[in-house]
């Protein structure tokens, strides 16, 4: 389809409604047949609306292109796609030409090859012959283009006295560095920052040789999307600036991953040398990520190489930790297990743990006799609390968003809490023209939205509000997500059974659309739901155990002083962060990208890490040193390795080990049945957020901690405030 | 600076070499902002009240959502109000007022060499030097060595009382006069050394010479000298038709 985007929306700050009937359009499109048009003689049948470049792409012949981008909208100012078109007086750009019935391109014509050249030919006069010393060398699009379209010759030969064109360098920030002589003003990053970025820094300024891209005035490129620029840009004028003369990507060994910063689940590729990471790349996932990446997810792994446990620890007589071998370390917890009840026993497990580890550490603490298994993350527990799935999951999935009609956001700030999502809602907002109405403090979600308060009395009126009235309760497929930090309060139990209510009475009878979604923030919540883990902590604080193991939990839910003077507090995670600091023992873990490990996203969808590189030092992989513990005390678990342990994380959840499917969960009705019970009341202020701007972002588990790019994203973010 | 290293210094290298170049594309113009003490994001700028008037009259000429659409005639006036150039923050001004962001109000002052984005003398004098003006009457090039002389300023330079600013600019459409130049608002056609330096010197004395062709005796872009064609009485309508029509 060509794409025609309601400029409306992206351009301007604030748009009154406009009704212009896109979906008249696409109706009419569909109820349209299908056009033949002659790609090389070769028919294909394709949609109506189809620009060229797509017909030929269906017929197997792809179209060199810098400009054109799927996933944004067409510019068709590059001219590399131009092709010939019999009767056309002149070569056409097939990414901005639609088809036309029985038209017959040629994609290897003379003409067409000439052009290709010409256009090339253009390109390189100014472009820097500095291939040897750019990263983007050996991925470049204009690099492998040139070799395959164009001549081995150019026609220019001023600018060998006169130079080629050199453009100054922007600042836009510590995570993309910027060489813009080598741009090809394509533009591709200037619309990536406006529609689906939607943080309109970019530009291009002057006009004709004098065109540049940048921000005009010295800014920062304020976006939690900005590493995508890196990949969406043809040549080598925006890279990454941490692996800025790191590694050549023919060098590298390439590792399929999922994403653990948030609960999103993005879909990842670890680049490795010399098991060293070298960089984080987004991986295609229509469902999940489309091709996009999140700069926490793209850059904080070289958190991953600093305060790293690398040895095991357990506290000498000073208190200080000191390193030692793995067998004492585990015979110091066995001492300190076996001294105590079972039931004295508890762990809490953070927010990057993967469903391996969870489920090892659950076992033998039930093998023990104790049920104390918690998360760092709070859950309403009353009502159905966690037995009903669908109460914990983003049900609709991240790619409902886009058949949604209207979505209301509580208590949540998608933006920075789940950064992919909220661009699909900025999608769904530009493409399909849905309402948005939010509940909580004003916050620039990058796209309009109807503030609709930030108390909770505006939840408990959310009927009486113009935005219920109008869009929600008209909308055929309607949304709600609700934020766990919502769900967090006092009265989150209040609030959620009130969220339910809300989107019960939405749900359409005999509607298999579902209305209800919660947005976790944390990669392993679902699964340690799922599992059967007791979300929060107050268990812990009020039973105060004897025995303590904190797996990857390092954000202070529990600290030194809520536990009893004669707690033996078990870390076990990958970073010195928190929780090492309080441990009386240090068993040093693996981190998601050293482990084959289950993350179940905030949809209820089970992916899979893989070891990507090995664990530094003498940390292992989690679940191995729960299972080597559990031999010690003499209660061995049931499994010996991956395939076993899937297979009793099958036994205790199917989902689980069904890879890459978003598993339905319902019984809403019942669910909201269980909640009427409940007698607390919403209490009367307004919704919190955790991360309101940018610079709250970078910063929130123990790996962006420990990372350097992290820190300088916030340094500058605080800089640029 | 770099553009005069090129077409000095280089070219009469480059010449002596007997190589043919073109000269350098570049407009010589910075295409990023940088704070300079009169140009910031803190210099004051807001329309006055009659301006606000009449910018809420243009931006009502365009359908509702679209008000960027009167993008360039508010920059516009923005720029007259200003003393004829756009500082920073009239710009961002701009963007607020029309409710767009402020990139896009960048991208349209950068693209059009018609906004000053830097301070520019009370008289604005454009020098056309294209190809016609340059070939037309005594040439502009003549005309150029005119002002700079009376000046003493160079093209892209303001004079040190902030009276003069001189600009080189591509045709502004008045090849039948050539050579021209425009100050501020007015055309100044039919050059000659002469003229030019009187214009200027009214300029420095406050007054105006009535814009048009100066040197040649003729209304507009009227041939000099008077009509060659079309001199006799207009015929009215229905000339030459058939008597039923």
């Amino acid at each position: 389809m060509l794409r025609l985007l309601p400029n409306s929306r992206i351009l301007s700050k604030a748009i009154p409604p406009v009704n212009i009937s896109y979906k008249a359009r696409e109706c009419a499109s569909k109820a349209a047949e299908t056009v033949e048009v002659f790609v090389d003689d070769k028919p294909v049948q394709v949609q109506p609306g189809s620009t060229v470049l797509q017909a030929c792409a269906q017929a197997g012949v792809e179209i060199p292109r810098f400009c054109y981008h799927e996933r944004l909208s067409i510019a068709g100012n590059c001219r590399m796609c131009l092709v010939e078109v019999e009767r056309s007086p002149k070569p056409v750009a097939s990414c901005a030409m639609p088809v036309m019935k029985g038209m017959k391109i040629k994609t290897d014509s003379p003409i067409t090859k000439k052009a290709r050249e010409g256009v090339m030919e253009f390109l390189l006069v100014n472009h820097p012959l500095d291939c040897p010393i750019c990263d983007q060398g050996g991925e470049c699009d204009l690099q492998d283009q040139s070799m395959n379209f164009g001549s081995d010759k150019s026609r220019f030969t001023d600018n060998q006295f006169l130079g080629k064109r050199a453009v100054e360098d922007k600042d836009i920030g510590p995570l993309v560095k910027t060489i813009m002589t080598r741009c090809i003003q394509c533009t591709r990053c200037v619309r990536f920052a406006n529609e689906i970025a939607g943080v309109s820094d970019l530009g291009t300024t002057g006009r004709g040789n004098d065109l540049q891209i940048g921000t005009y005035v010295e800014k920062m490129f304020k976006s939690e999307l900005s590493g995508n620029v890196i990949d969406i840009c043809p040549v080598g004028a925006l890279t990454s600036k941490p692996y800025a003369f790191v590694a050549r990507p023919w060098e590298l060994r390439r590792v399929d991953s999922i994403d653990t910063m948030d609960a999103v689940g993005s879909n990842i590729v670890v680049c490795t040398r010399g098991g060293d990471i070298m960089r984080i790349l987004p991986r295609i996932h229509e469902g999940i990520n489309e091709e996009w990446l999140a700069d926490k997810s793209r850059f904080s792994y070289d958190g991953l190489k600093r305060q790293r446990l690398t040895s095991p620890m357990i506290k000498d007589e000073s208190g200080n930790l000191i390193s030692v071998d793995w067998e004492t370390a585990l015979l110091r917890v066995c001492d300190a297990i076996t001294s105590v009840k079972g039931a004295e026993i508890a762990a809490i497990a953070g927010g990057q743990v993967d469903a391996e580890a969870l489920i090892a550490m659950k076992d033998l603490l039930n093998k023990l006799g104790s049920e104390s298994l918690n998360t760092e993350e709070i859950f309403p527990m009353d009502g159905s609390g966690t037995d009903l799935r669908s109460n914990y999951l983003l049900n609709s999935s991240i790619e409902g968003i886009e058949e949604s009609d209207a979505i209301l956001l509580i208590g949540c700030n998608p933006r920075y809490e789940a950064p992919l999502l909220n661009a699909r809602i900025r999608k769904a907002f530009i493409h399909n023209e849905i309402e948005v109405g939010y509940l909580g403090p004003k916050i620039d979600l990058s796209y309009n939205y109807q503030h609709l308060g930030d108390t909770t009395t505006s939840l408990e009126n959310i009927k009486s509000s113009q935005f219920y009235k109008e869009h929600l309760s008209k909308a055929k497929k309607p949304m709600i997500i609700l934020g766990s930090s919502a769900l967090q309060r006092a009265d989150g139990t209040a609030v959620f059974a009130k969220t339910q209510q809300i989107s019960n009475e939405l749900k359409e009878a005999g509607s298999s659309w579902r209305v209800l979604n919660v947005l976790q923030r944390v990669a392993s919540q679902v699964a340690a739901l799922d599992i059967g883990y007791r979300p929060g902590v107050e268990n812990v604080r009020n039973n105060k155990p004897k025995v303590l193991f904190l797996l990857h939990a390092d954000n202070e839910t529990v600290r030194r002083e809520d536990l009893g003077k004669d707690c033996v507090v078990i870390y076990q995670g990958s970073h010195g962060d928190q929780g090492a600091l309080m441990a009386d023992i240090v068993l040093p873990g693996a981190a998601y990208t050293e482990k084959e490990g289950t993350y179940v996203n905030t949809e209820g969808r089970a992916q899979r890490t893989l070891v990507a590189v090995n664990p530094p030092g003498l940390a292992r992989n989690d679940w191995r040193i729960t299972r080597a513990l559990s031999e010690m005390i003499g209660q061995p678990l049931s499994y010996d390795n991956t395939n076993e342990i899937r297979d009793r994380l099958a036994e205790m959840s199917p989902n689980l080990v069904k890879f890459d499917t978003v598993e339905e969960a319902n019984y809403f009705k019942q669910s909201e049945e269980l909640f009427k019970d409940i007698k607390e009341k919403i209490k009367q202020d307004s919704f919190s957020l955790p991360m309101i701007q940018l610079k709250d972002y970078f910063m929130t588990d123990p790996i962006t901690r420990a990372s350097p790019t992290m820190a300088q994203c916030v340094k500058a973010n605080n800089k640029e405030a | 600076m770099l553009r005069k290293f090129w077409s000095g210094t280089l070219k009469n290298l480059i010449s002596s070499k007997s190589f043919h170049t073109s000269g350098s594309a570049s407009a010589g113009h910075l295409f990023t902002h940088r704070d300079t003490p009169e140009n910031n994001d803190a210099t004051p700028f807001e329309f006055t009240a009659e301006n606000v008037k009449r910018a809420k009259d243009i931006v009502s000429r365009y359908p509702v959502g679209h008000e960027a659409g009167a993008c360039i005639p508010v920059l516009d006036l923005a720029q007259r109000q200003n003393d004829n150039w756009l500082p920073i923050s009239a710009m961002n001004y701009v963007a607020e007022f029309l409710n767009m962001p402020k990139m896009r109000v960048y991208e349209v002052a950068t693209f059009y060499t018609m906004f000053n984005r830097n301070p520019v003398g009370k008289y604005h004098v454009q020098l056309c030097t294209c190809t016609p003006c340059l070939l037309g009457g005594t040439g502009s090039d003549v005309i150029l060595e005119a002002i700079e002389k009376n000046l003493g300023i160079k093209p892209g330079e303001t004079s040190t009382d902030k009276l003069f600013t001189l600009s080189e600019v591509e045709c502004l459409g008045a090849c039948v006069n050539a050579p021209m130049m425009q100050i501020n608002d007015d055309y100044y056609e039919d050059l000659t050394p002469e003229t030019t330096e009187k214009i200027l010197e009214a300029c420095k004395r406050g007054e105006r010479i009535e814009p048009g062709p100066q040197a040649v005796d003729r209304f507009s872009c009227e041939p000099a000298g008077g009509l060659t064609s079309l001199s006799s009485k207009p015929t009215g309508p229905g000339f030459g038709c058939r008597p039923d029509l």
